[in-house]
């Protein structure tokens, strides 16, 4: 079953990231990343992770993909053109990133130890706690500073892009 | 729970996070939208993502999917603040084209 489930979704993650390549249009590839995204929560929740398979979908596929398509849609982006730049790119980057991925796949399926035995904090030894216990009790604990920090990180963040974003005042432009 | 025991082999979700992230570059190197070179980056952090909850599947390690967790959080904030430059240039640029954005100066 997590066989079936697992080339499903892996296939189906693989053929969006494809076709975020192969369109030519930004907001078909948006779409196809989220397809990628979703998929990708799936494998998330065959890997025992629950609240990031839920927040995968809720805060990337939906937050941070809502934003993507907003952006695209609101600065009506067209067709990209194929340049000499891109040329270049094309033909240096495949190899490159050819024999980037031929590493990665030689050092992961050469790699021993891989299979090591459990190691610290159980994650699915006690059946009767869940995932979300075990992770809330280390992130709202141990890990709480850092978990605060974040939340200042956004903030500023959200206050950073609202200064970017906005429009200077109609009456400083008309001085310009 | 029903994930205890799990046929499919670590590698494989390591090697798929692999070649996720290798379109990811390749994306980021060939694609000449702006946007889509940030939907490149985004693609990319994705699947370091899969190899974070995978290890830690495997070494049945909580601290692995705590880190996806603030990668997730640190994302967010990525896209909002790097969207918010992308309408920026475009104000000013009136294009996305990143061949046409190669200059600092206004």
């Amino acid at each position: 079953m997590h066989l079936i489930l697992f080339f499903l979704f892996a296939g189906l993650c693989l053929a969006g990231a494809i076709n975020l390549l192969l369109q030519s249009h930004p907001i078909n590839s948006a779409l196809s990343l989220i397809v990628v995204m979703t998929s990708l929560a799936v494998l998330y929740l065959l890997l025992g992770a629950e609240f990031l398979a839920i927040a995968q979908i809720i805060v990337y596929a939906g937050a941070v993909m809502v934003l993507f398509t907003f952006v695209v849609m609101l600065l009506n982006a067209g067709r990209e053109e194929r340049t000499l730049g891109s040329r270049a790119a094309a033909r240096i980057g495949f190899p490159a990133v050819a024999a980037l991925l031929a590493v990665l796949a030689t050092i992961i399926l050469r790699a021993h130890g891989l299979s090591a035995a459990h190691l610290g904090v159980g994650l699915t030894d006690a059946p009767d706690s869940s995932n979300l216990v075990v992770l809330s009790q280390v992130l709202f604990h141990e890990l709480l500073l850092p978990f605060e920090v974040t939340s200042v990180l956004i903030l500023i963040a959200i206050l950073g892009a609202v200064a970017l974003a906005r429009r200077d005042d109609p009456e400083r432009t008309v001085e310009k | 729970m029903t994930f205890l025991h799990h046929d499919v082999p670590l590698a494989w979700y390591l090697l798929l996070s692999a070649a996720l992230f290798s379109l990811g570059v390749i994306g980021f190197l060939v694609k000449r939208n702006l946007i889509t070179v940030f939907l490149s980056i985004e693609l990319m952090l994705n699947a370091v993502n899969l190899s974070f909850v995978a290890f830690a599947y495997q070494w049945h390690q909580v601290r692995g999917q705590i880190f996806v967790f603030f990668v997730m959080m640190v994302a967010a904030a990525e896209a909002a603040v790097g969207l918010a430059i992308i309408i920026a240039i475009f104000r000013v640029r009136s294009t996305l084209a990143v061949d046409r954005i190669d200059l600092m100066k206004l």
